[in-house]
């Protein structure tokens, strides 16, 4: 069905459910949540208050879920919601949101503002006004299987390369392994060397693992742009992935919004509860590491700090193992002002990294990392998430601050001794 | 009608009415807002110590860390007048002979002095936040009619109630009927204003704490 200011109205006031309404209710208009925004704190322009991007929302809830409201709608004292403004609102919904969720965290009548930003996005894209960039990804995910167009041979070249490279061989289709581990395309296309990491780490472990030739995918732009149906195709696939090769967890990448979408919109997209595990390659690490299955030799001497992805920390309640990771590796590990729970984005979440035209305020908001990390003063730059990565790389060369990033599976592979004893090695 | 016959008015009909639209107003805006209801989220659960939503709902009462640094007038103002007007409207002893006639309950007050320094405290205190408001340019851009009429309402219970204990400007009779009468329109536009968070910002704070604490995220 294609998309029209109509269809839009219908899906907003599908969404809108107590919390919402509560939410809303709730509102003093105190502002707190803008000085928690970096796209306001950064800006210091008023729109980018959290709650304001929620406008055109609050007021049809006003005008269909409420008796004042709908009593000034009957005698015309209310403002309908038009298509022209919702275009307008684009920029404040997507470009300058990437559901970092640092409002959510200090509202102080305690609205969930992300939630509902969230949610805002499914009438957005409904009535078309969704941008293109995130546009477009969704629907290569959907065609061709990955947002930056990368198919099965290309996965299948990369498997080969690192096969290759570290003598260890990646299993495809391998049923009844215990992990599926997926893949964001940035890993795929930029960062081979997590692929030869886990091939390290699970052969270390002694865990039987496998890759996926009808989910290899894990990032999910239907979530991003805010369109279930879209979503729920993506998730699918890996729920049918991972049903079919009856694996016992499936490992998100070092990505987000993928984690999210797969950890905790997964179940509900599809309607039905997964009959495996999804973990996070952190959550995995670090259980691994608890275990003793994980054992490295040598320090990182160089000083390093974490950024920590929100979906990953302030939103997915994976903080410490990170932390017990680095120490396991850095000798010289510093945390950034604000790390962990409310660790600054790096700008680019949320499917804002994929708008073009959203790139000039993403590099204005990346001050605040910037001045994280001036606050330290790190040689490196440790992560666990490619679109992270990828964000602080663009905004570290902008602003010609000479910081490698690194994701941190990979540096606790380079840390595995080669001729590990692995079982039937 | 002269005085006597206001003060009877806004003590007895007018507050019959008033008492009636605020509380059959908080009811159907509970129900009006609670009974849209929301899905039950089936993805697995991660608990942890320490987050649900009853953790949110009194953690969310102090300031995150930092936080008051970066907005310094909307904490303390902000607490000072909340603890402020909880101290005149519930510790003034003729307010507790009220609530005593009208519950049958009643407790220890505080001595009228001490009353009389608190209202003067939560009208300090709402002064400077007003001021915050139509100086900051955040709370500019977000303020609308609304704001300005529920501080409006919020702040001449207050005033009115101490300058007639204070014997100011009016008779005390007229005073305490304008006072009365003030409380009557903050009862009634209550639970169609923003001033309804009193009663949602529970329900807010334990949806938010809720959908963080599935995640295990100690909010």
């Amino acid at each position: 069905m294609s998309a029209s200011l109509e269809k839009g109205v219908r899906v907003l006031k599908e969404v809108i459910d107590a919390p919402i309404a509560s939410y809303f209710s709730s509102c003093v208009h105190c502002g707190l949540c803008a000085e928690a925004c970096l796209f306001y704190t950064e800006t210091g322009d008023p729109k980018y208050t959290p709650i304001h991007k929620l406008e055109p929302m609050r007021r049809l809830y006003e005008q269909e879920y409420t008796l004042l409201g709908r009593l000034k709608k009957m005698v015309g004292l209310s403002k309908p919601v038009t298509d022209a403004e919702l275009g307008e609102w684009q920029e404040l919904v997507y470009n300058s949101c990437t559901l970092c969720g640092r409002c959510s965290a200090v509202c102080p009548v305690g609205n969930d503002i992300v939630y509902m930003v969230r949610k805002f996005r499914e009438g957005m894209s409904a009535s078309g006004n969704a941008p293109d960039g995130i546009k477009g990804a969704a629907n290569r995910t959907i065609t061709i299987g990955s947002p930056m167009g990368v198919k099965l041979p290309a996965v299948k070249a990369q498997m080969k390369h690192v096969e290759e490279d570290y003598g260890i061989p990646i299993p495809l289709d391998a049923e009844g392994a215990e992990y599926m581990v997926m893949l964001s395309s940035m890993e795929i296309i930029n960062f081979p060397e997590y692929l030869g990491a886990i091939a390290k780490i699970m052969k270390q472990a002694g865990k039987t693992w496998t890759l996926c030739s009808t989910a290899f995918e894990a990032t999910n732009a239907g979530m991003q742009i805010g369109n279930a149906d879209l979503a729920r195709v993506i998730v699918s696939r890996i729920v049918e992935g991972a049903e079919k090769l009856k694996v016992k967890t499936v490992i998100s990448p070092e990505c987000g919004h993928a984690y999210t979408a797969l950890r905790w919109e997964g179940a509900n997209l599809v309607g039905r509860p997964f009959t495996f595990e999804v973990k996070h390659i952190i959550e995995v690490l670090g259980e691994f590491q608890e275990q003793g299955l994980l054992k490295t030799e040598g320090f990182e001497t160089d000083r390093l700090t974490f950024h920590d992805p929100c979906q990953l920390a302030r939103r997915g309640g994976v903080i410490e193992p990170q932390r017990k990771l680095m120490k396991m590796v850095a000798q010289n590990f510093v945390e950034m002002p604000d790390a962990g729970y409310m660790n600054w984005c790096c700008g680019g979440g949320g499917g804002a990294s994929a708008i073009e035209e959203g790139e000039e305020l993403r590099l204005e908001a990346f001050k605040v990392k910037k001045s994280q990390l001036d606050a330290v003063r790190p040689d490196r730059l440790v992560t666990a998430c490619a679109n992270c990565r990828i964000v602080l790389e663009e905004g570290l060369e902008h602003y010609q601050m000479d910081i490698p990033v690194i994701g941190l599976t990979e540096m606790i592979a380079e840390h595995i001794p080669d001729q590990t004893k692995s079982e039937g090695a | 009608m002269n005085e006597m016959q206001f003060l009877t008015w806004v003590r007895g009909d007018g507050l019959d009415y008033a008492v009636g639209i605020f509380l059959l107003g908080v009811i159907w805006r509970l129900i009006e807002i609670y009974s849209l209801g929301r899905k039950k989220d089936i993805s697995a659960s991660r608990s942890v110590a320490g987050a649900s939503g009853w953790h949110t709902i009194f953690r969310r009462s102090l300031p995150p860390e930092g936080m008051v640094k970066k907005s310094p007038v909307s904490y303390i103002g902000g607490y000072t007048f909340h603890i402020g007007l909880f101290i005149v409207v519930f510790l003034f002893a003729p307010h507790i002979m009220l609530f005593q006639s009208l519950f049958g309950l009643s407790w220890p007050a505080l001595p009228s002095q001490f009353i009389d320094l608190a209202a003067v405290v939560t009208m300090a205190a709402m002064v400077v936040v007003l001021v915050d408001r139509i100086n900051k340019p955040v709370k500019r851009y977000l303020s609308t009619f609304g704001d300005w009429f529920t501080w409006t309402v919020t702040f001449l219970p207050v005033l009115t109630g101490w300058m007639a204990v204070q014997h100011l400007l009016l008779p005390y009779t007229t005073m305490l009927a304008l006072h009365i009468l003030s409380v009557e329109i903050l009862l009634v536009v209550l639970p169609f204003t923003k001033l309804f968070h009193a009663f949602t910002l529970f329900g807010s704070r334990w949806y938010n704490g809720t959908v963080n604490g599935h995640k295990g995220v100690a909010v």
